[in-house]
């Protein structure tokens, strides 16, 4: 049964593009078929981030609007040959989409993905509820920062009244992704801790992703944190994330980018 | 001095915490509340028609909070030329 996972946060700048990205490596890694979609019309980026920013010929919003083919949007990731990427529109507006549209790409994704990872711009009006609308699984991306926290519980709100599966009575499935968590600071009371914010928010926990200079570095080169480097703090949490997503169980932890000799001397030759 | 400091301070973790959750339930009656407000107006709507001619536009809902006791106000206006059903004579909201 083909998964349709939305990645949604409420607040900007809190790491979904980063998490879609690299989420959907981790899957494709363990050997899923997995599109990622980006849904931010007007400002995509996850194309940038997945680094096929050069490759993009057709779009989100071609293929909803019946202007071209599924198979010639969606970009084959060259380094995973069973990762591709459905970029959004830069220069068209958001009320370009239509549920209709978004409904037909969506099904037809279905027929070739075991997962379609949904990338939702910020904010909570069309592109993000667009996003979310047809999903069976979200993942909330939350900062340990009082205004995340807040547009998080909003966009929880939004998933349990304005999606498919919550206007016919199911239920979605929810899970919070912690990111930029730094373990010493919420130690010393400086920052709301894992559990703080469990508490406030109510979801299950999907994974805690530590602050860690490896995401930009990823980023800079347009590599999905997950395949940048192995070894790396946020890599490792990512992939155990993914792992949860398909239902293993996975031992909570929080990784450090505290390195033993071995990766220090090899591991940073690799990234 | 720092000694002490280290040992007084508690960190604003505490606080923000402690914001986030008076903030939130705050917010999530209203919205809970907002939900409320349309379903009673829909089953309102669909209980009184099933009686008495009623123009949907007309009909109001509110419900106002104060510190020990809600209220909740409907009010249904009736044109004086609708004919109950049902052997209903005289429509009173």
């Amino acid at each position: 049964m083909p998964k349709i996972l939305v990645v949604t946060s409420g607040k900007g700048g809190v790491g979904k593009t980063t998490s879609t990205a690299a989420l959907g490596a981790a899957l494709a890694q363990s050997n899923h078929k997995v599109a990622v979609v980006d849904f931010d019309v007007g400002l995509r980026n996850l194309d940038l981030v997945m680094g096929a920013e050069r490759r993009v010929v057709y779009d989100l919003i071609n293929v909803a609007q019946g202007d071209a083919k599924l198979h010639q949007a969606l970009i084959r990731d060259k380094r995973l040959d069973n990762l591709y990427l459905l970029a959004a529109s830069q220069t068209r507006d958001k009320d370009a989409l239509t549920e209709d549209g978004v409904r037909r790409v969506i099904d037809e994704l279905r027929e070739r993905f075991d997962w379609i990872v949904c990338d939702s711009p910020a904010g909570i009006e069309r592109g993000a509820t667009l996003a979310m609308r047809f999903a069976d699984v979200a993942v909330v991306v939350a900062n340990p920062e009082v205004s995340s926290v807040r547009d998080s519980d909003r966009i929880i709100g939004l998933l349990d009244a304005k999606t498919e599966i919550a206007e016919n009575g199911g239920r979605m499935e929810k899970h919070l992704l912690l990111t930029r968590y730094d373990a010493g600071r919420a130690a010393r009371g400086e920052m709301l801790n894992v559990e703080d914010v469990l508490e406030i928010l109510s979801i299950p926990l999907l994974g805690v992703i530590p602050e860690s200079e490896e995401v930009l570095r990823a980023s800079n080169v347009g590599t999905p944190v997950t395949l940048h480097s192995g070894v790396s703090a946020p890599s490792r949490a990512y992939a155990d994330a993914a792992r949860r997503l398909c239902g293993v169980e996975v031992p909570m932890e929080i990784p450090s980018d505290k390195k033993g000799l071995l990766v220090r001397l090899f591991g940073r030759r690799a990234a | 001095m720092k000694l002490f400091d280290f040992f007084n301070r508690r960190g604003s973790a505490p606080v923000a915490r402690e914001r986030l959750q008076i903030l939130l339930a705050h917010e999530r009656a209203s919205v809970s509340n907002s939900n409320l407000v349309a379903l009673l107006h829909r089953e309102v709507l669909a209980a009184v028609s099933k009686h008495i001619e009623i123009d949907p536009e007309k009909v109001e809902i509110k419900l106002r909070e104060g510190d020990k006791v809600s209220l909740l106000e409907i009010d249904i206006e009736i044109s004086t030329s609708a004919s109950a059903r049902g052997g209903l004579s005289d429509a009173a909201a």
